[in-house]
């Protein structure tokens, strides 16, 4: 026999198996009994002791063929070396602690004596199995729950097959243990230690043999912690842990208690800890099913058909009969939603609570496309889920056919064929259709309000276990029903929920507490809650990330010229340049400063430096890490969200006036007309000479008896700016509007706000940003031609012609305007001609329109997309990047490490040359500017609202808000106005055209002379604005009525 | 989306167990098989290569025969169960025949691969070495071959297929005592900085290999002496004395 050749293959029984059926076979003992060593390095010298190997045999079976296709044949090398992570173990080497060392060094396990729990007073270490991390991570993480606990490798890879997003979790609860820490995490490598490494036996499935090998390593560790700590003579009694498995299938737990091993279900040993209370509310519901009673709700006739199975989805999805696509819920019609599909120009259309079938905004799905006659149109009613539920019961158990329940039916049937008698015969018909399965969740924690009237009459104060419903602040989420102790401490509170599932038989989602946030409309807790819902991530920087900083910590300074030095080394001295920065008030992160000078010859050299953060963030260190995967510095209202420590954000980096700082400058030779002669990219040191406002910028420029050479520089930057802008309008640009305000606080401690106005824009405004446009595009320039396969580039698509259908047609009906979207350049000169005289804000209103209807822009790498399409539709710019922020924006980081390669003054760190990498980290580098972006607004809007309550009560008394506004949308029962964005809605029936925008009021007869008012959109109307609370959910919404052209009070 | 194997997990294991710096497991055997003038066997984990060694004889035809040297033929087989896909390769595969060119380079012979899971290459050098020794070829030195790569900033050395799929590798031949290299072979991209660290790596590496290969060749000569000086036939012993495993334990 050949060795290698396991008996197993020549003796081949796999006709008969199933399909993937994988068998093990280990080898003759003597074959294998090798013994190999082989040392290297200083920094590798523990002792190597393989032991033995196994292979491994997967046979998989082609369907439909009887032949056998593929092979696989892995060895495994067990060994003796694997070290068992239990504080004071005799028998393995365990890394020890040290605070100087790197991060990545665990730390054993302590003996848990301090983890008194009743049922183990002997002190004990909790081995979770795979379901356990699946289904109760939040209990796991939470900073209460704190005995140590084992991660066998079994346990590990599965969590990693099963989900990513938990993979990571767990991985960073690995992590996050430390010295003081006592809460720890020990991975432990069972399936390469030879006592316990496992081979999947025939006829076992994978599952059996995972629950095999957990139940092995825990009998291993127990005799294992016997025989390595012995009972020493002093003490009476040794303490020896027991390790416990922890694990919520009962059949698992019957195993084990049959093999003598300690084992718990995750309630029970909840419940025996100190802080059962609180922990008791962070189980999940999901995972439980074996011991709870079953759901009450499951007896109730099923209110959603079942999925079906996901092979059948596939087969469906590659087929063409069925459509996968990410559900998007509609915020303003919670019956409604849909779901963007490659089939369909336009999204299908769910209607109906049974059509969207338990999908939650942002699942992957897979739906069914009904037949075309059936297709319907989007609703044009705001319904909103507070008002038509509120009669439901959170506790849908206590009769069969629950009067509420159905009335919510009745309700909510009567609004959807209300919806479908008004739908006529449009001609903006959907692909309507109804989800058959989802492919994956994307659940998470949401943050949630307890709904007031969910909870139980009279027990308001007790203590009992209730179940009570969770409104989420997002108004695309359904209400989650929750069961918890704590109600009515939580009542006003903002509280973070994770749904944990859906049935077939509940009408809403099941879901357990996380923690609380705090009180409601209190700053904290809606900052840490905005901070969540957009997934910002706001931890303080760990120490691993604090000591990549450099040493001196403040105290560092650019160093005396010293070409031998490394902050030296190929930098230009530019420190005798008239450079100076321009930024907002109040900027501590500068990032960009300027110059310009008149050149000799007639040109004007100009420059732009650029904070040098890649001398200080090193590519792949802790920090690093943590800059990518925090992507952009977010700014709130009150609260900056730093990329990077604040060390380099506001004071190494930041090129303050009067100080030496390192640069990477862009410098370019341009004539008179502000075409480039020349352009130089160099790492420099500079000394900014000052800081200015826009403000101040702006003052100085127009002030004739300033003369000095900084306000010459000033006025030189600003007549190109000027011309590269008529440049850059001429071929095309977009000039864009967004509506943005500026809160102002009343002062620092208090944060609270006092008034909002809109932002000024300044010609400095624009003077900054041509040289920052000017400096990017040269960059990308630069750095795509020396990377054509791994540029970081940033683009804007050309907005698909579909998505201006409905701004042009309400244009030509309601203005007789016509947009013309052939191009960026058409665009932009037809939204010149769209003026209004009477109305000069008109312009301003559409430009925002149109804006909205647009893509966004997005980080790509340059291998990864046709060049054709590299081009930024809104700057009319063949090619672009992001160079000129790199404080807060870590694709800019990414560009300097490119360039500074490119001008070779560094070699390219390899993670650069690889395309998956890069597109993996702009990925998330996009999402994240996505989500900062939104969590801004969010903040804004929040400010927003409680300036608006300030000035109503400023006067010490209630006053009206009154705010003119523009009409950019009309629903039958409201209107969507933009001057603040908002809401107005009716009560009473309204007449509403569809096909004109227009929305006819009745007014009552008593008032005066009777005449019904229409309104249309791009009507002026005034608003009054009021903040009114929710009586449930305690969410305070911007409440707004019309005021004129007709008073909607009671309408 | 990470690949559905983690070429080196947090603790420092790769996906067979094995840490970074730690070879395979390898199994030498120098029996003489048919009427070859020399063989060897090499079970490198679970690549297995059969070399055979036939001469030095005359040239086929006249028009080959080169005077001050010798002429080399390199012959390669892949057997059509090898490797997880089965899969038959005529004598005339680019890739078979590129394989034998770069045997070539190095020196020659018959090659049987019997079963591949990564460093096929290395293998089939190594085994080639042993095969001329067994044939009684003067050579200069051994020829020890190994495959070393890197998987994001960390070199692993003796890569199985799993993880030649996933990483740039690169096989190295050296001849250790006169520390020159015969052979550099790189199929996939590899970072300029990184090959420097790799390469050295693996020129050490070659030297491990060499000490177990100089070692099996010491025993199977003293099992030679052995047998010449007891007067049994030489094939019979020696293939007893071959297949007893725990003589050919590398320890």
């Amino acid at each position: 026999m050949i060795p290698g050749f396991p008996d197993a293959l020549a003796s081949s029984p796999f006709d008969n198996l199933p399909q993937c059926q994988s068998i093990e076979a280990k080898r003759p003992e003597n074959h294998f009994e090798v013994k190999f060593e082989f040392e290297f390095s200083a920094n590798w010298s523990s002792r190597t002791s393989i032991r033995s190997a196994m292979v491994e045999i997967t046979i998989r079976k082609r369907p439909r063929t009887d032949t056998v296709t593929t092979q696989l044949l892995r060895e495994r090398y067990l060994r003796d070396d694997v070290p068992c992570g239990i504080d004071g173990c005799s028998a393995c080497i365990l890394p020890i602690p040290s605070s100087s060392a790197s991060a990545t060094v665990p730390i054993p396990l302590h003996d848990s004596s301090t983890h008194a729990h009743a049922h183990y007073p002997q002190g004990h270490i909790l081995l979770p199995d795979t379901n356990v991390f699946l289904h109760q991570m939040d209990l796991l993480e939470s900073p209460l729950f704190t005995p140590p606990i084992l991660l066998l490798q079994t346990v590990l890879e599965e969590v990693r097959h099963r989900s990513l997003p938990l993979y990571s979790r767990l991985l960073a609860l690995v992590k996050s243990g430390s010295e003081d820490d006592e809460k720890r995490v020990w991975v432990f490598y069972n399936e390469f230690r030879t006592e316990t490494a496992v081979i999947r036996e025939e006829g076992e499935s994978p599952n059996d043999r995972n629950d095999r090998s957990i139940r092995k390593g825990v009998a291993w560790y127990n005799t294992h912690i016997a025989q390595t700590h012995p009972p020493m003579r002093a003490q009476k009694n040794p303490k020896i842990p027991v390790v416990v498995l922890l694990t919520n299938d009962a059949e698992n737990r019957r195993h084990a208690e049959a093999e003598g091993i300690t084992c718990d279900s995750v309630r029970t040993y909840v419940e025996g800890t100190k802080n059962a209370n609180q922990l008791l509310d962070l189980l999940s519901a999901a995972g439980e099913d074996h011991f709870i009673e079953p759901t009450r709700a499951s007896a109730r006739a099923t209110l959603y058909s079942d999925y079906l199975p996901q092979a059948s989805l596939i087969a469906g999805v590659k087929a063409g009969d069925l459509h996968q696509g990410h559900f998007n819920a509609n915020p303003y019609n919670y019956l409604e939603g849909n779901v963007p599909v490659p089939a369909f120009t336009k999204p299908v259309l769910l209607i109906g609570r049974e059509n969207m079938n338990r999908a939650v905004q942002g699942d992957v799905v897979v739906v069914e496309v009904f037949d075309e006659k059936e297709w319907k149109a989007p609703g044009d009613a705001v319904v909103e889920q507070a008002s038509t539920q509120r009669n439901d019961d959170p506790d849908e158990s206590e009769e069969e056919d629950n009067d509420d329940t159905a009335f919510t039916e009745k309700r909510e049937q009567s609004t959807l064929e209300r919806e479908s008698a008004h739908a006529k015969p449009l001609p903006e018909k959907q692909p309507t259709g109804r989800i058959v399965g989802v492919i994956k969740r994307t659940w998470r924690a949401y943050v949630c309000h307890i709904d007031r009237t969910s909870l139980a009459s009279g027990a308001t104060t007790s203590l009992s276990l209730q179940t009570v419903f969770a409104q989420p602040v997002s108004r695309a989420l359904p209400r989650i029903r929750l069961r918890t102790r704590q109600a009515p401490t939580l009542l006003g509170q903002k509280i973070l929920v994770s749904i944990d599932r859906w049935d077939v038989g509940s009408r809403y989602p099941e879901g357990h507490f996380v923690r609380a946030l705090g009180v409601a409309e209190s700053k904290e807790a809606e900052q840490e809650s905005l901070l969540l819902e957009y997934e910002v991530p706001y931890r303080p920087f760990g120490k691993a990330i604090l000591e990549c900083l450099p040493k001196e910590g403040e105290q560092w300074v650019v160093p005396p010229k010293n070409t031998v030095l490394p902050e030296w080394r190929d930098r230009e001295d530019l420190r005798g340049l008239t450079i100076c920065s321009i930024d907002p008030p109040g900027c501590q992160d500068i990032d960009d400063a300027l110059h310009a000078r008149q050149l000799p010859n007639g040109n004007i050299e100009a420059g732009v430096h650029i904070a040098d953060v890649s001398h200080f963030v090193l590519p792949d260190n802790p920090m690093d890490s943590e800059a990518a995967s925090r992507g952009t510095t977010v700014y709130l209202v009150d609260k900056r969200i730093d990329m990077l420590p604040s060390l380099l954000g506001t004071n190494l980096c930041s090129l303050r006036p009067h100080v030496e700082r390192l640069a990477f400058s862009v410098i370019w030779e341009l004539s008179p007309e502000a075409e480039i002669v020349n352009v130089r990219f160099m790492k420099s040191v500079i000394a900014s000479k000052a800081a200015f406002t826009y403000e101040e910028a702006q003052v100085r420029k127009d002030d004739p008896h300033q003369q000095d050479e900084l306000t010459q520089s000033i006025r030189l930057l600003n007549s190109l700016a000027r011309k590269l802008k008529a440049g850059r309008m001429e071929a095309g640009a977009l000039n864009l509007a967004s509506p943005e305000v500026k809160i102002h606080l009343d002062s620092s401690e208090s944060s609270d706000p006092i008034d909002v106005e809109q932002k000024e824009l300044r010609e400095t405004n624009s003077l900054v940003e041509e040289f920052m446009l000017l400096a990017n595009i040269s960059v990308a320039r630069k750095i795509q031609e020396t990377f054509p396969q791994t540029a970081v580039l940033r683009r804007h698509l050309p907005p698909p012609r579909t998505n201006f259908e409905k701004l042009q047609d309400i244009l030509k009906k309601r203005k007789g305007m016509t947009l013309d979207v052939s191009s960026s350049g058409a665009l932009a000169a037809s939204l010149d001609k769209c003026i209004d005289s009477n109305e000069p804000a008109f312009n301003t209103l559409v430009r925002i329109m149109a804006t909205r209807c647009m893509l966004s822009a997005e980080y790509f790498c340059s291998g990864s997309v046709g060049r054709d399409t590299f081009g930024h539709y809104g700057l009319a710019s063949p090619i672009y990047t992001h160079f000129t922020s790199p404080i807060r924006r870590y694709a800019d980081v990414l560009a300097h490490r490119q360039l500074a390669a490119a001008i070779n003054y560094t070699p390219l760190h390899a993670s650069l040359h690889s395309k998956s990498v890069v597109e993996r980290v702009l990925g998330v580098v996009n999402r994240r500017h996505r989500m900062a972006q939104m969590a801004g607004r969010a903040s804004v809007e929040f400010y927003v609202g409680l300036a608006l309550k300030a000035r109503g009560q400023r006067a010490g008394r209630e006053v009206e808000v009154r705010e003119e506004a523009f009409v950019i949308r009309t629903f039958r029962n409201g209107l969507g106005v933009l001057g603040l964005e908002g809401l107005v809605m009716f009560k009473r029936e309204t007449k509403f055209d569809a096909e004109n925008y227009t929305i006819t009021i009745p007014v009552p007869k008593g008032k005066g002379k009777a005449a019904d008012v229409t309104i249309s959109v791009f009507d002026k109307v005034t608003v009054r604005i009021s903040v009114e609370k929710d009586k449930n959910t305690q969410r305070g919404t911007v409440k707004m009525t019309l005021v004129a052209p007709v008073d909607s009070t009671g309408l | 989306m990470p690949s559905r194997i983690e070429v080196l997990n947090d603790g420092g294991y790769r996906s067979d167990g094995r840490r970074q710096h730690e070879l395979r497991d390898i199994t030498l055997d120098l029996s003489v098989r048919g009427q070859a003038d020399g063989s060897a066997m090499i079970s490198q984990g679970l690549t297995q290569v059969l070399v055979t060694v036939f001469g030095p004889r005359e040239a086929k035809n006249r028009s080959q025969t080169i005077h001050n040297r010798a002429n080399v033929n390199v012959e390669v087989n892949i057997a059509a169960f090898s490797s997880g896909e089965r899969r038959k390769r005529s004598k005339n595969d680019k890739r078979i025949l590129e394989f034998a060119a770069a045997i070539k380079a190095t020196f020659e012979p018959v090659i049987q691969v019997l079963q591949q899971d990564g460093g096929l290459l290395s293998a089939s050098i190594n085994a080639t070495t042993l095969a001329l020794i067994t044939a009684g070829i003067s050579l200069f030195d051994y020829v020890c071959a190994v495959s070393a790569g890197v998987h994001a900033m960390h070199p692993l050395l003796d890569l199985s297929t799993l993880e030649e799929n996933d990483v740039p590798y690169l096989t190295v031949a050296v001849m250790p005592r006169t520390g020159k290299v015969t052979l550099v072979t790189l199929e996939t991209r590899l970072h300029a900085d990184r090959f420097q660290e790799i390469f050295r790596l693996a020129c050490e590496a070659g030297e491990v290999v060499h000490k177990e290969m100089r070692r099996a060749v010491m025993v199977r000569t003293g099992a030679l002496v052995h047998a010449l000086e007891i007067g049994i036939p030489a094939g019979g012993a020696i293939k007893r004395d071959v297949d007893d495993d725990d003589e050919m334990r590398i320890d």
